[in-house]
């Protein structure tokens, strides 16, 4: 007994020994997957968090009732309301004369500044006639300055700007004309030639119509396909097992692949127009569908059968059981998988490639058969554009892109709780 | 009724050749009958050529080493093999002269007239309302909620739960002590009314105490019902059954009386089995 004891003690300490080693290997292994992803998002919301602002310049402008009247939106598409913005531009720096540098003066607005006295017009048409302050959008190097991307101690010749450019911005800051303001724009405009007039809304629409066409369609047809394969299906049948087999090959099919399949059957045989969300949305629920009936499987695999027992024992059909005992306890490992799967979905940017959702496209879509891109291609797309404002955007568009994740693992973990609530 | 079977014996199992069940298995008045009933699971047999008569209101206990097809027998009554994969049944079955086993016998049914109750409590994770009120709802039982509410309340009482839980009734059912469980799992099985009650070993996970009240209770609940309980405890049976059905290897050795089982043995495995040499 005592040489028992004796044993046990001297292996004791080696025992707990090798615990806390394991359990610091543990820790160590979830410091560095989170100092990773700290770096990552630290990265991107450094570079990118600037683009959430803009910088806008307040101009005096003088609504001209010759030029402006009447004004209904058919007559201000064809008044000169560019030439009103050059003119008070002008009239703020009465001593430019020369050519080259009026034209450098007009570029310290954006080319979206006459739409933006556009749309102030169509809203106040009784200040026709009255000299009022606009608060329009910068130029693209104006914005760059105003966020220091722009040195004005380098050498003139290395800088964007020239010296009698940075003067002018100086005056107007000193003027409290040159401001720092909430990019609404970014987040209300499509894609734009001009970085300072890109926005991603078009994109977002985007990825929200596909992710509701997926979600709607895969998760019904999932759950479906599950609960038949689990509850209904024969054992031990050659059909229902090679199904098994496909739908476990699908799940590790690279994505461009159902991107071809998008294109050669959405697109080619039942003529869908491309570049739509509703075609990106059946491309993805291909991709999501394996994903999703797998999770859904392991979900009602792991409700115990003694509730199935206990409903079948005082006469509930297989489909009462399923349905009013068996489906809720399995809900939120189902609605897990789905947002895997979804999740999968959203950051997916080769199948999208190949059904055409990289067109450059400026006007939000109003449905699902209308053109639109998605945010992971945005940011593909502007990552190869070179000026720097695109840089800054790139990484705003990811920060959108990862928050549209985070609300939406958000609500996944907000119904899952709910519906766990399992007394 | 025992022409009946000697007709039916004309094509016997080759396996049960030399095997005779000890004692009188026919009733007189049977609510069950079971002839020449095999289970196979796959291409193991897992009971072989049961003979045997349920009666009316009685419990009669089905005891036996583990293993021997106490609940594969069970699960024969209410056709719950029929879930299991692989399982074949056999023989011919009647509850009330009527085949359970045939075709125009809807198995949904069949377990409403015969209601099971399992070894561990399996309570809905629902309410303790929920729980008894789910079986009269599915079958259309409560024409209102104040029928519904009656069926309810007979049945915790029948349960002997009543007391206990009528004030919160909307709690969670999983909240109940284990006992308390297996109560509420007894009354969800007579909410539907059904005429036979199978238990399968419904006290093995519960304390001694509970134990006794849930044998009151069977002993109770035997001038409405038909119960057939599955028990590894040879003084359990004792107690609250008027039959003793005594299986070994998925074959029924002994019936007959417990009172006669239980102090003069006539099979020497019963024998070996209820003075605890093996088991
Ligand atoms: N689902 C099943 N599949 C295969 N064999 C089973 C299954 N259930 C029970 N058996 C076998 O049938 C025999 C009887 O089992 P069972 O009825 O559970 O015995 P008991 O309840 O008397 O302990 C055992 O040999 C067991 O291995
Ligand atoms: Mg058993």
């Amino acid at each position: 007994m005592n040489k028992t004891l004796e044993t046990v003690c001297s292996g004791l300490a080696r025992r707990r020994r090798r615990e806390i080693r394991f359990r610091w290997y543990g820790r160590i292994a979830i410091f560095v997957s989170l100092a990773f992803l700290a770096l990552l998002i630290t990265s991107i919301v450094a570079r990118g968090y600037k683009a959430f602002w803009q910088t806008e310049i307040a101009i005096d402008v003088f609504l001209d009732p010759e030029e402006l009247t009447p004004p209904t939106p058919e007559h201000l598409a064809r008044a000169d309301l560019a030439g009103l913005i050059k003119r008070s531009l002008r009239q703020m720096f009465p001593e430019v004369h020369d050519r080259r540098r009026k034209r450098a003066l007009y570029r310290l607005v954006s080319s979206a500044a006459p739409y933006q006295l556009r749309d102030y017009v169509l809203a106040h048409p009784d200040r026709i006639g009255q000299t009022v302050r606009l608060w329009v959008l910068a130029g693209a190097d104006v914005d760059l300055y105003k966020k220091g991307y722009i040195d004005p101690e380098m050498p003139a010749s290395e800088r964007r700007l020239k010296d009698y450019q940075i003067a002018w911005l100086r005056k107007l800051e000193s003027e409290g004309r040159l401001v720092l303001r909430f990019n609404r724009w970014f987040l209300l405009n499509g894609d734009s030639r001009e970085p300072e007039q890109a926005g991603i809304q078009v994109a977002f629409r985007g990825s929200l119509y596909m992710m509701l066409v997926t979600f709607a369609l895969s998760f019904p047809l999932g759950i479906a396909a599950a609960i038949y394969l689990e509850e209904f299906a024969p054992r031990n049948n050659v059909w229902v097992d090679l199904i098994e087999i496909n739908i476990n090959n699908l799940a590790a099919v690279p994505s461009i692949v159902f991107g071809l399949l998008g294109l050669a059957v959405f697109i080619g045989w039942f003529g869908l127009p491309r570049s739509t969300p509703l075609v990106g949305g059946l491309t993805l629920t291909l991709m999501t569908l394996p994903t999703v009936i797998i999770a859904s499987r392991a979900a009602l695999k792991a409700v115990p059968p003694s509730i199935r027992y206990a409903a079948l024992g005082i006469g509930a059909s297989r489909v009462q059981t399923v349905f009013h005992h068996v489906l809720p306890l399995a809900m939120p490992g189902m609605l897990t998988g789905a947002i895997i799967g979804m999740a999968r979905a959203l950051g997916e940017t080769a199948p999208l490639l190949m059904i055409g959702m990289v067109a450059f496209i400026v006007d939000p879509p109003q449905s699902l058969l209308d053109p639109a891109t998605a945010l992971p291609v945005q940011i593909y797309l502007w990552a190869d554009s070179p000026e720097r404002g695109f840089v800054e955007r790139t990484s705003a568009a990811i920060i959108v892109l990862l928050l549209f994740l985070g609300i939406m693992n958000l609500a996944a973990i907000l119904l899952r709780k709910r519906l766990e609530r399992r007394w | 009724m025992s022409t009946v079977i000697t007709e039916r014996h004309t094509t016997p199992d080759p396996e049960s050749d030399g095997h005779r069940t000890v004692g009188d298995y026919t009733l007189a008045e049977p609510r069950i009958t079971c002839r020449h009933v095999n289970v196979f699971y796959g291409d193991k047999q897992a009971l072989f050529d049961i003979n045997l008569d349920i009666g009316q209101r009685e419990v009669i206990a089905l005891i036996g080493p583990s293993g021997c097809g106490k609940s594969t027998f069970l699960r024969c009554l209410n056709r719950m093999n029929d879930i299991i994969e692989g399982c074949r049944v056999e023989g011919d079955i009647r509850l009330d002269d009527q085949d359970i086993y045939a075709k125009e016998m809807d198995p949904v049914l069949l377990r409403a007239r015969v209601g099971m109750v399992f070894q561990k409590p399996n309570p809905f994770p629902k309410s303790i309302y929920d729980n008894v009120a789910y079986g009269p709802r599915i079958h259309g039982l409560a024409g209102n909620r104040t029928e519904l509410d009656e069926i309810v309340e007979t049945s915790l009482k029948r349960a002997g739960l009543w007391k206990e839980v009528k004030d919160r009734l909307d709690h969670p059912a999983t909240g109940l002590s284990g006992g308390q469980q297996q109560r509420l799992c007894i009354a969800r099985t007579i909410a539907v009314n059904p005429e036979v009650v199978l238990m399968d070993e419904p006290c093995s996970a519960l304390d001694p105490i509970a134990t006794a009240t849930i044998e009151q209770l069977i002993d109770e609940l035997r001038s409405r019902y038909t119960i057939v309980i599955v028990t590894h405890s040879m003084q359990q049976a004792a107690r609250v059954s008027q039959r003793t059905a005594y299986f070994h290897m998925g074959r029924l050795i002994e019936v007959g009386k417990t009172t006669e089982i239980f102090t003069n043995p006539r099979h020497p495995l019963t024998e070996d089995y209820i003075t605890g040499r093996f088991g």
